[in-house]
């Protein structure tokens, strides 16, 4: 492994976005010894879209857990400005007893905001999933994709400043994958959150992303940065230029040599 | 059922799928009633050995059997004994289900609470109830307290173990999806964890509820004071070799236990078999 600096494929800060995530010399051991993270030096701005890539079990999540306050950072800071956070988990996690009205309203519910309010901005965040018509649909009377939508939708109602999304799409097969995809850029230019998103997709983080960073494997540290120059809104056909094959082919690159 | 777009092709084969699951269900019912009719021919053989061996009282024939339970006086002592057990039965269930639950919900709060805690549910269950009978008898007295708390003893445990079971099989995500929102335990509890729960729990009052009736009919055996249930009625037809009201009582008895199951699975599916598939 190299102890040289990041390569990154342009200066790491364009137009400096006020930060509403920054980890600082972020390191994490387990009580059992393993160290999970280390060094890890990473700002998340306003309209940015960072992915961070690595194989499973490189810490990726843990860099979620933390940012969301699941987990302490043994060392470093974590700074968050601000408490209005969505984390989309790897499972859609919705209640099994609760329709999709129930399911989407449930964080305001725990927030004890009133009836109407949680009522109102939940049909709002089911339209723009475009689940309306399913509000009084159960969980299990619903497609994987349609889960992951009301699973989003849940963390729109609470109109998130930030966004974490811990491989929220992993387990869905290819074509409701890409399909989410396409939804989560609409959203992303529509309601201007920022998004930190976890994946092992090359393609799928360069594609969603303004920055992707490559994260090595145990103990996890992010080695390559690499700033995503197409322009939002993205054109789906992005995906078969030569420019994105190209982007994707570092990224991979980075990816690979981190790990040998 | 559960689909939910693109139906538009399966209306057909849908029709042809109905008619043979409901064949499938009139063969899958006869089974069990061939195998009826196969039981009391069988018990009309034995009853006819011991017939011939002149001891008739032992095993009697079905259709006394079925007399003796039709007969309008016997009948009326079958149906107060049966009243007073259920009164019992359902009295000692629902103090199980109320201290079945609590003890479950105070374990699950803490790891050190339930390492504290389980091994006596488990001590509870592991001793033999019969032994503590005369015991309970003689601490409070021999009528419907005692019954009821023997009730208790014997029904107590599914409840708790289904319960804590359920309270625990919450996953991690969705325990950490209401911590993120700062959700204190007792939100924790009745909007996650409880309603989670619900059909183990419910697994385990089915459990408890045929228990209930066990533990009615045997603390009646042991206290024959108070109001006499079942489990009394028993006991005089057993010592007075009325082998047919025997019989009979025992066939209450048991179709009380079928139908207290019965109902409580009903109840299960009521409530949760929207969102689980409740067996």
């Amino acid at each position: 492994m190299s102890l040289t600096t990041t390569p990154t494929s342009a200066p790491a800060t364009v137009q400096a976005p006020a930060t509403l995530l920054g980890f600082r010399d972020v390191a994490m051991t387990f009580p059992d010894g393993t160290v999970a993270l280390s060094e890890v030096n990473l700002t998340v701005g306003r309209g940015e879209f960072v992915s961070v890539v690595g194989p499973s079990g490189c810490g990726k999540s843990t860099l979620l857990r933390i940012a969301s306050g699941l987990e302490q950072a043994t060392t470093g800071s974590v700074e968050l400005a601000t408490d209005h956070i969505g984390y989309v988990f790897q499972d859609a996690t919705l209640l099994p007893w609760r329709d999709v009205q129930g399911n989407v309203e449930l964080l305001a519910e725990l927030k004890g905001r009133g009836r109407k309010s949680r009522a109102q901005s939940a049909r709002e965040a089911i339209r723009l999933v475009g689940l309306t018509g399913f509000e009084n649909h159960l969980p299990k009377q619903l497609s994987g994709g349609m889960r992951m939508r009301a699973s989003l939708a849940r963390s729109f109602a609470l109109d998130p400043e930030l966004f974490l999304f811990d491989e929220p799409f992993g387990a869905l097969d290819e074509i409701t994958r890409s399909r989410l995809n396409d939804e989560l850029l609409r959203l992303f230019v529509e309601q201007s959150f920022a998004g930190l998103f976890i994946t092992h997709s090359v393609a799928e983080a360069v594609y969603l992303s303004t920055k992707v960073v490559v994260m090595s494997g145990r103990p996890g540290r992010l080695v390559a940065t690499f700033e995503v120059p197409f322009p939002m809104p993205r054109d789906p056909d992005i995906r078969f230029s030569p420019e994105f094959a190209e982007l994707v082919g570092k990224v991979s690159h980075a990816l690979k040599e981190a790990h040998s | 059922m559960t689909t939910v777009a693109q139906d538009v092709t399966v209306t057909p084969r849908r029709a042809v799928r109905t008619r043979s699951v409901s064949l499938r269900r009139l063969v899958s019912l006869s089974r069990p009633v061939a195998a009826f009719l196969l039981l009391i021919g069988i018990w009309y053989a034995v009853s006819a050995v011991y017939a011939a061996r002149g001891l008739p009282y032992f095993v009697p024939y079905p259709h006394k059997v079925l007399t003796a339970m039709t007969d309008p006086t016997r009948l009326q002592d079958l149906l107060t004994a049966l009243l007073n057990s259920t009164q019992v039965a359902m009295t000692g269930l629902a103090i199980a289900i109320v201290l079945g639950i609590s003890w479950a919900v105070v374990m699950s709060q803490a790891p050190w609470v339930e390492r504290s805690l389980f091994p006596y549910a488990v001590v509870l269950q592991c001793i033999p109830i019969l032994a503590l009978v005369p015991l309970i008898g003689i601490l409070f007295g021999y009528n419907f307290i005692a019954r009821v708390i023997v009730t208790v003893l014997i029904s107590l445990f599914p409840m708790v173990s289904m319960t804590l079971f359920g309270l625990q099989s919450v996953a991690r995500q969705q325990r950490e999806l209401f911590q993120l929102q700062g959700a204190d335990r007792w939100t924790l509890l009745t909007k996650l964890q409880f309603p989670a729960a619900l059909p183990s729990i419910f697994v385990g009052l089915r459990t408890s509820a045929g228990l209930s009736v066990v533990g009615a009919v045997v603390g009646d055996q042991f206290f024959q004071r108070g109001n006499p249930g079942l489990g009394v009625l028993i006991q005089v037809y057993a010592s007075r070799l009325q082998g047919s009201d025997l019989y009979a009582a025992i066939i209450v008895a048991s179709l009380l236990g079928v139908a207290v199951f019965v109902l409580f699975g009903w109840l299960g599916r009521l409530v949760v078999g929207r969102w689980y598939d409740f067996a």
